[in-house]
């Protein structure tokens, strides 16, 4: 026994010496985990946000069409103006729509997955949620191209059910409707809500799974009728989880640029003139300037929600 | 327990709950049936007749082809370096409090959080003053950005659950940092990381916003599909390469679901 402990040590490996410095000194295993993630996203992401941003105060000379690197804030005039005004107050009002919407279609959903599925319904109601979560944007918004085209589905089925004059006279609401479907702005609005549905019914259900069940049966024993108690119980306790979902519905609605361009009236909304500023125009500056909109909308935003809880149900 | 657990949800609820399952899964059952229809020049409803000629077509075509091979190519590379970075910022912060945590956790979600458009628009201006051409780099660094929040999410979730006294254990029992690590945490941790690897494929594999603008000429598979949207010019293979696509992409998904129910409330 003792002789056993007798025996001289090992010589340290560099190895084991390197292995012992990261277990003694947390900050240098910390620094040497960081600095690979921290390095790109310091020097790619925020160096080009910065670039962006730098971006949004030089100008463009009127007949070489060549950025020019000086300071000027002659974007931020033009984006002052009422047309320029008009597509912001477009975009967030369609963002705003889709948010509310999706809370609406959203709620039955997550609220049978938190508090009434079990087991294998359960599973099989969270996949149903998640695959169009991740799956392909391009693919789903291709099927309401099919779903909406005059000769689909959905008019169809209006004449199927002999309700064409219905579909008509929706069509016929000005501003909101169009020769059909896919040329409308409830078209456009329709398959917003689609494509985004999947991100606001996760965080809800979180958020409605966390209520304790003993909460909302004091609110009946203490006489509350059930449409008292989702309103002035369980609504409330969902609020963080709404709030996070609308990050995502809200956020994604206001800068995407390929659903107006392919289903809708030809209005633009702030993605597609970012998108035609940089390509077809080649005024890099300009929809630099743009694209700092939805930045600081989002940034309102998400002050807003985090008043609201939406971190902590993320 | 199950009485007391339903308390609340009525026959309306869950209708209208099936009914929304329907909503979102309706119009993909609808695109495998048109892959199939004989009609080429419109969205005729319902298909007049049913051929699986359109398959034989598709094969045939070497711009699809190309399209998958660079999308795949892409989606490889973007996964591997975001599986690094988010698996290293993830043992970084999983367990560790200290001044601007936050602030790192915060700037890795940032490229999914911020519009697409804002990420795409920022690494073109990037690229254009320093006046480096369009590549297949260009491509890859953009995918990678926003997939490293994926794999850091899923790896974070796991590395929470883990046992600490495990890792304490190995060491009291003589193995160094780095064979802890091969023996101890990284069987562990495996599953997480492949869920998160399989979903940031996912992700890379079918993003259009940022990758139209950091392609430049080239064509991914979704950019492929983005023409076809704005200019339809041969829809019965754009019909046949969307189940493609959707075949491609529930496999992973599917998959990665399956390696992390444990995590829940994990996934994004």
């Amino acid at each position: 026994m003792s002789t056993a402990l007798a025996l001289p040590a090992p010589p340290p490996t560099v190895r084991r010496r390197v292995s012992d410095l990261l277990y003694t000194r947390r900050g240098v295993l910390l620094v040497a985990l960081l600095a690979p993630p921290l390095l790109w996203f310091g020097v790619i992401y925020l160096g080009s946000l910065f670039a962006l941003l730098a971006n949004a105060f030089f100008g463009l000379d009127d007949f070489s069409g060549v950025v020019v690197r000086e300071f000027t804030l002659k974007n931020f005039v033009e984006l002052a103006e009422p047309a320029n005004v008009d597509i912001v107050v477009r975009s967030v009002a369609m963002a705003s729509a889709v948010t509310l919407a999706c809370v609406v279609l959203g709620w039955p959903l997550a609220y049978t997955m938190a508090r009434h599925a079990r087991g294998a319904q359960k599973a099989l109601l969270y996949v149903a949620v998640m695959l169009p979560l991740w799956s392909s944007y391009l693919v789903r918004l291709y099927a309401w191209k099919l779903l909406l085209a005059k000769e689909g589905a959905i008019s169809w089925a209006a004449q199927q059910a002999h309700l064409t004059w219905a579909l008509d006279a929706l069509l016929a609401i000005p501003r909101l409707g169009g020769p059909s479907l896919s040329l409308s702005t409830l078209g456009t609005f329709v398959v917003f809500v689609y494509l985004w549905l999947p991100f606001m019914v996760l965080p809800m259900q979180a958020a409605i799974e966390r209520i304790p069940a003993s909460t909302i049966e004091a609110s009946a024993d203490l006489g509350a009728a059930p449409g008292q108690t989702l309103w002035r119980v369980i609504l409330p306790l969902a609020l963080p989880g709404i709030a996070a979902g609308s990050i995502f519905t809200f956020s994604l609605t206001l800068g995407d640029y390929i659903v107006p361009q392919v289903i809708g009236d030809s209005t633009l909304y702030i993605g597609q003139v970012v998108y035609k500023q940089q390509g077809v125009a080649g005024n890099i500056p300009f929809a630099a300037a743009f694209s700092l909109v939805p930045i600081v909308v989002v940034g309102i935003y998400l002050w807003i929600a985090r008043r609201l809880g939406a971190f902590d149900a993320l | 327990m199950r009485s007391e657990a339903t308390v609340g949800v009525s026959p309306w609820t869950r209708t209208a709950a099936w009914g929304v399952v329907a909503f979102l899964h309706v119009p993909l059952a609808l695109i495998v049936l048109y892959a199939f229809s004989a009609e080429d020049k419109s969205y005729q409803f319902p298909p007049p007749a049913l051929t699986t000629q359109w398959f034989a077509v598709a094969w045939q075509r070497d711009d699809v082809w190309a399209a998958i091979r660079l999308s795949l190519e892409v989606a490889a590379w973007s996964t591997a370096i975001a599986l690094v970075l988010g698996t290293l910022a993830a043992a970084a912060l999983a367990r560790s409090s200290f001044f601007g945590r936050d602030a790192i956790s915060l700037l890795l979600v940032l490229p999914l959080a911020l519009p697409g458009i804002v990420s795409g628009i920022a690494l073109r201006s990037a690229y254009n003053t320093l006046a480096i051409p369009f590549s297949f780099w260009t491509i890859v660094i953009g995918h990678a950005t926003f997939c490293v929040v994926v794999v850091f999410n899923n790896a974070v979730a796991r590395l929470r659950r883990l046992n600490p006294n495990l890792v304490e254990a190995s060491m009291d029992l003589g193995a160094d940092a780095f064979q802890t690590l091969r023996w101890v945490v990284l069987p562990q941790l495996g599953s997480a990381l492949l869920a998160g690897a399989l979903l940031a494929f996912a992700l890379s594999f079918d993003e259009v916003i940022v990758t139209t603008f950091t392609a430049g000429q080239q064509t991914t598979l979704p950019i492929w599909m983005l023409q076809e949207l704005i200019r339809p010019r041969q829809r019965p293979v754009t019909n046949v390469v969307a189940v493609v696509i959707i075949a491609l992409t529930f496999l992973p998904i599917v998959l990665a679901y399956t390696l992390t129910r444990a995590d829940e409330p994990g996934a994004r």
